[in-house]
């Protein structure tokens, strides 16, 4: 069984997804650095991935395209910056144009992948992803949180509702 | 794509407007009520036009709505477009879980075809 969480913590601005899972570090390695088990598990269901270049070496671009539900096919890239398997994975993750070149408008983010073991067997693993534009997203939510704030987020959509 | 609720250039320009310490805080100003722009400007150390300026950044946005009372600009925060900002981080959070859960679903897989 999974447990999985989802963090966002608006000090750090960055997302945290944990997970725990009953298998090796080495076996949890593998749904990342198999092109074929990462495309099970990356785009959504209505959004499978193919990856087409898949390397995981520092330097590298790993590249793949998602197919939407009406044929669309939005391209994404990861630049590989740190590899340390099974342990760690650091990309810069975004979206590309028609011909793979990253798209500067669009959000992208770095997201550091690590798997640690877990006491009495199976691991942790934990994506962080750190927004270089979404961030301002968290901090407006975090606005919502900050003391002397008249309206809380949450405040907002009860007055939408009403 | 995921977020299917915003165009790429309404998300980009959501961004962009929100990529700015006084334009946030105008945004958290403006959202629980309307403030004129003149009455805006004397909360920071800049210039009325510097202020007119981020304000429209945040209208093409969408994030502030401007109209004009009297003689005055008056601001006020849209609610709609906060709204869409904090579906977009909940979308990012609902695609991470399913994610999660799938990559679960595929190590289930070996347990139950691996003894084999």
């Amino acid at each position: 069984m999974t447990v999985t969480h989802v963090a966002k913590d608006t000090e750090r601005l960055t997302m945290t997804m944990t997970a725990e899972y009953d298998v090796a570090a080495e076996r949890a390695w593998q749904l990342w650095d198999d092109p074929r088990q990462l495309e099970r598990w990356w785009g959504p269901p209505t959004y499978p991935a193919t990856f087409v270049d898949h390397d995981l070496r520092p330097g590298a671009r790993v590249t793949y395209f998602m197919t939407g539900p009406s044929g669309d096919q939005p391209r994404g890239f990861w630049d590989v910056q740190e590899v340390e398997p099974p342990r760690r994975l650091v990309v810069q993750d975004g979206f590309a144009d028609e011909t793979w070149a990253p798209l500067d408008a669009m959000p992208s983010n770095r997201m550091v992948l690590e798997i640690a073991d877990r006491e009495g067997g199976g691991v942790v693993m934990t994506v962080t992803s750190t927004f270089a534009s979404l961030e301002t997203m968290e901090q407006l939510v975090a606005m919502g949180m900050e003391e002397g704030m008249t309206l809380a987020m949450g405040q907002i959509d009860a007055i939408l509702a009403e | 794509m995921v977020v299917d609720q915003l165009s790429d250039a309404e998300v980009d320009r959501l961004f962009h407007a929100l990529a700015d310490a006084t334009r946030r805080d105008i945004v958290r100003r403006t959202v629980d009520g309307e403030h004129s722009v003149s009455g805006l400007a004397r909360h920071y150390p800049i210039s009325l036009t510097a202020v007119q300026k981020h304000v429209a950044v945040l209208e093409e946005a969408g994030l502030v709505l401007k109209h004009r009372h009297g003689r005055e600009q008056r601001v006020i925060g849209n609610h709609d477009a906060l709204r869409r900002a904090q579906q977009l981080l909940d979308e990012l959070d609902s695609l991470w879980r399913g994610r999660l859960d799938r990559m679960g679903a595929l190590l289930d897989e070996d347990s139950r075809g691996g003894t084999t």
